[in-house]
């Protein structure tokens, strides 16, 4: 009788990795889905070259570095880190920007970092901000007009033909400034009022992007029901935002309004689905507050007095750079001790 | 009564399995071929076996008593003979073996006389303290501390709460649970004994919410009693003494501190019966009630197991399908530990034997990187952060890992039951733990070997000094003498001169006088010879003392130092406990005759 010799606990019923990955890309559905109704075929068609660009370089970043190639492909993280992309990039953005992006997002953030668990920054927001410096044409004129998927949307040939050709001749007819973008360069001339006559706004908040960030605000909250995050980084990146616009932008003749800061752009996207990336960001409850909160005051920051029309991709990055800080001064207080343990070992407490 | 209950952090709802093992009543176990009674079965000291092999003993006869305060001694748990005294697996994580006692019952089950105490409210209260030590109880739930001795809180301390630990928390156990149901009585007249030992304020029995037949027979028991039965929500790891402490009172043990600390001393449900037999019927504690479950188990339920009885002899009663069983687990799936043989006997802490198959704990995925998904500190007791530990302790940064509070942890292994990434924590914790300890023990090692450096140093410098000091003070002593010298010589040679003209003379006259003797008595030369000697000048013996005086004190130097050096050794062979220490001692005692010898001869040749 040879028996099992096992350190306890020898029961274990956990969420697999995978499949807390496999949640986040069904988390990702609403939107991706809003996404295609009102921009067209464009998000999907990133996503899904995003995502094979993602796994062949993983693969061959894991074969470089002689790690077992399916046993990692299988965590659904690099597909996780290529969807984020695809949702966020533009409609039309050329297939080698996208790629790009991709690539160096899991070679150079993730994979030379030591791979899964190891990069300090936000692989997806690594390769969305690398791009957006070094291609800010193509980063900024390549977003769709709102239409409606069968009503004035180019098809999905056409817009695959699109992003596939180099000279992208074609793609004006369909693009326009997005919200965050048209209300931040007309509003300095212009009134709140003769701003929001620009069809980019629609009759609601920001037209398709209302829907678009309600998609992924119900993809966060099966997140949250499903306990993948928890509540601290979203509420208090939203709460932040909030507070900023509201303290700081309240005269919408002069600072775009609360509801275009949290309907339009990629406010939601990023607070459920891109702040809450659990390797960079903070680890405690307290620690997870406080890196939230951040992100959405220097989102508020950047968005209204940067150059950049959006900015969840440099907010989570800097925050990503504090991380570690955040980490030594807020652990939790244990149970039976008066006081966190505090900074770095050895000193304080 | 109803006074507020409070929540802990984290925790977790593992499937509880319970349902198994509480469809039979508690049966007797019976008694096996042989008791396997480790003469170690808790924390402290060992026992010392009090019989010898061959000798029969009774039920309840004591067969290893404690010397020290910090154990309790071993009964024998039904009558027989002694078969052997040796080394047998224990039940350890380790699968070491230990002494113990082997029991060869003789079916009788005779028990040897019973002293009950009577009205234990009429005695004193250290009496009846050192009964419930006689009986040799410790607790009965977790580590087995004696439960004389928590039943002995600080004197500054006041006993506010007395806790009744009947959560049973863990999965598939449910020992405390049948106990309650059937001993509902014996449980309460136990936790009153307790009771009226400490003389707490509250007195509570913490039962969690998934017990109701338990909870029903406590309420019942405890009617017309002071007791209050709490009824706790169900959540892993309640019956951790820190949090249900935490859920009754909302009150904290402070870091590196006992429940008496803050007026609070828990006790096991199991503990109360044994106090109960003890004081009440004068029955030492010689059997418990174990849980018996498991997948590979035909008839799974609780037993009341003689102390001693081979787990595999438990097992074969409840129908074990040895093709079936792939893990032998003593305790619970959360924090049991896993046995090499089934070989090994009941303690008196053995709550719960799981017998499980392949597919019911089945082996663990294999390791992924950690994402830092946090799940692990949602549920984690103690507010640690399991992630972080987990990275230094991986990375065997331990300073880091003991400043995140790593020995707070309580080792339940809700941490790694929920990781994702499938990363046996808990099994990186005890490593960090055990790592750290014997880093604690080399550094005082160490500490140790730098301080008996330093001082032989110092006692180096020290004598280099003496001697250096000595050095000079010779040094003056013998200018200063040979100043002297300088002068004494003329005197002395004058002196010597005069001595030897006046000897010169003398033997002249002396001369003369023996030739005119021998002239007159021719033949006696030898006489005459003998005469003359005692009068031979006295020249050489007036230098011959200043000689032998320098040469005494160079041998008294000599044994001085050597006597010096001798005591170094044997100093410092006592603080290494080296074995030569007795041959230095003769050594340096012989030396210090010598020196004593040396001083007396020189005092001698100088006077």
């Amino acid at each position: 009788m040879s028996l099992v010799q096992q350190s306890s606990p020898h029961a274990r019923k956990a969420m697999p990795t995978s499949k807390v990955m496999l949640w986040v890309i069904l988390a990702a559905i609403p939107g991706l889905l809003a996404q295609t109704l009102f921009f067209g075929w464009g998000n999907l068609i990133n996503v899904i070259w995003c995502i094979a660009v993602a796994l062949g370089s993983e693969a061959m970043m894991l074969s470089l570095r002689k790690r077992p190639v399916a046993f990692f492909l299988k965590d659904n993280t690099a597909a996780v880190t290529g969807l984020l992309l695809g949702l966020s990039l533009p409609q039309f953005t050329p297939w080698w920007v996208s790629g790009i992006a991709t690539a160096s997002a899991i070679i150079m953030v993730k994979q030379l970092y030591g791979g899964l668990g190891s990069n300090p920054f936000n692989p997806a927001m690594a390769g969305y901000a690398l791009v957006l410096v070094s291609f800010p044409v193509a980063m900024t004129t390549n977003w769709a007009e709102a239409a409606m998927l069968w009503d004035g949307a180019p098809g999905f040939v056409e817009t695959v033909k699109i992003i596939a050709s180099a000279q992208q001749t074609t793609v004006d007819a369909f693009t326009m400034a997005t919200p965050l973008d048209e209300y931040k360069h007309k509003i300095a001339t212009h009134t709140a009022a003769e701003v929001l006559q620009h069809p980019t706004f629609g009759e609601g908040v920001a037209r398709g992007w209302e829907w678009v960030n309600a998609g992924f605000l119900l993809g966060g909250l099966i997140l949250l029901a499903r306990r993948i995050i928890t509540w601290h980084i979203p509420v208090s990146m939203l709460a932040a935002l909030a507070f900023m616009s509201l303290a700081f932008g309240s005269n919408e003749d002069l600072y775009a309004p609360l509801t275009l800061h949290l309907l339009a752009g990629g406010t939601m996207l990023g607070a459920f689905f891109i702040a809450t990336d659990p390797v960079s960001a903070a680890t405690s409850h307290q620690g997870k507050l406080i890196y939230g909160a951040s992100i959405g005051i220097l989102l508020y920051i950047i968005r209204t007095w940067g150059n950049y029309p959006d900015a969840v991709a440099f907010s989570v990055l800097l925050m990503n750079f504090a991380v570690p800080f955040i980490d030594y001064y807020t652990p939790p207080r244990t149970y039976g001790h008066h006081k966190p343990p505090r900074g770095i070992a050895g000193k304080g407490n | 009564m109803s006074v507020k209950l409070f929540d802990f952090p984290g925790g977790i709802h593992p499937p509880e399995n319970k349902q198994q093992s509480t469809r039979t009543p508690i049966r007797p176990a019976g008694i096996p071929d042989r008791l396997v009674l480790p003469l170690q079965q808790h924390i402290g000291e060992p026992a010392e076996p009090c019989v010898e092999i061959g000798n029969r003993v009774l039920k309840g006869q004591v067969i290893a008593t404690v010397a020290g305060s910090l154990g309790v001694p071993v009964h024998a748990p039904t009558s027989g003979t002694i078969e052997a005294i040796g080394d047998y697996p224990v039940p350890h994580p380790s699968g070491m073996k230990d002494t113990c006692i082997v029991l060869q019952p003789d079916g009788e089950d005779q028990w040897t006389e019973l002293a009950p105490l009577g009205d234990y409210r009429r005695m004193d209260r250290e009496e009846v303290l050192r009964r419930i030590r006689e009986a040799g109880i410790s607790g009965m739930g977790g580590a087995g501390f004696p439960t004389d001795i928590k039943l002995r809180p600080p004197k500054d301390r006041k006993v506010d709460t007395l806790i009744l630990n009947g959560a049973e928390c863990e999965p598939y156990i449910t020992a405390d649970d049948m106990s309650m149901r059937e001993r509902a009585e014996q449980i309460i007249s136990g936790l009153q004994v307790m009771a009226w030992i400490l003389r707490p304020h509250r007195c509570v029995v913490a039962i969690e919410d998934n017990k109701p037949e338990a909870i029903a027979a406590m309420e019942n028991a405890a009617t017309g009693t002071q007791v209050e039965i709490r009824v706790i929500p169900t959540k892993y790891p309640s019956g951790g003494e820190k949090q249900l402490i935490q859920i009754v009172t909302g009150l904290e043990v402070p870091h590196g501190g006992i429940p008496a600390d803050i007026g609070i001393i828990c006790q096991n449900v199991g503990t109360a019966i044994a106090v109960s037999r003890a004081i009440h019927q004068g029955e030492p504690l010689v059997s418990r009630i174990t849980t018996l479950t498991g997948e590979a188990l035909a008839n799974p339920g609780n037993v009341e197991a003689l102390i001693g009885t081979p787990i595999r002899y438990l097992l074969e009663q409840a129908g074990l399908d040895k093709s079936r069983l792939n893990r032998l687990v003593l305790g619970g799936p959360m924090m049991g530990y896993t046995l090499e043989s089934p070989e090994v006997p009941v303690i008196k802490t053995t709550n719960c034997v799981i017998a499980a198959t392949a597919s019911e704990l089945p082996a663990p995925d294999p390791e992924q990187p950690c994402i830092r998904c946090g799940m692990c500190a949602e549920v984690c007791p103690m507010e640690l952060l399991p992630q972080q530990l987990f990275w230094y302790a991986r990375a065997q940064e331990f300073d880091k890992a003991e400043h995140l509070n790593l020995f707070d942890c309580i080792e339940c292994g809700a941490c790694s039951y929920v990781c994702p990434s499938s990363i046996p924590l808990v099994q990186y914790y005890r490593f960090a733990k055990g790592e750290i300890r014997v880093q604690q023990a080399e550094q005082l090692k160490a500490d140790r070997a730098r301080e008996r450096f330093e001082a032989r140093q110092a006692r180096l410098e020290r004598e280099k000094e003496e001697k250096e000091r000595r050095r000079k003070e010779r040094a003056a002593a013998a200018k200063a003498k040979k100043e002297q010298q300088a002068e004494a010589p003329d005197t002395a040679k004058a002196a010597a001169d005069a001595t030897d003209e006046r000897a010169s003379k003398a033997a002249l006259v002396q001369e003369a006088l023996a030739r005119k003797k021998a002239r007159n008595q021719t033949g006696d030369k030898k006489q005459a010879e003998t005469a003359t000697a005692p009068e031979r000048p006295p020249v050489p013996e007036a230098n011959q003392p200043e000689v032998d005086i320098e040469e005494l004190e160079k041998q008294l130097l000599k044994a001085k130092a050597k006597l010096e050096n001798m005591q170094g050794m044997l100093n410092e062979a006592r603080t290494a406990n080296a074995d030569n220490v007795d041959k230095l001692e003769r050594a340096v005692a012989k030396n210090t005759e010598r020196v004593k010898r040396a001083e007396e001869a020189l005092e001698e040749a100088r006077s």
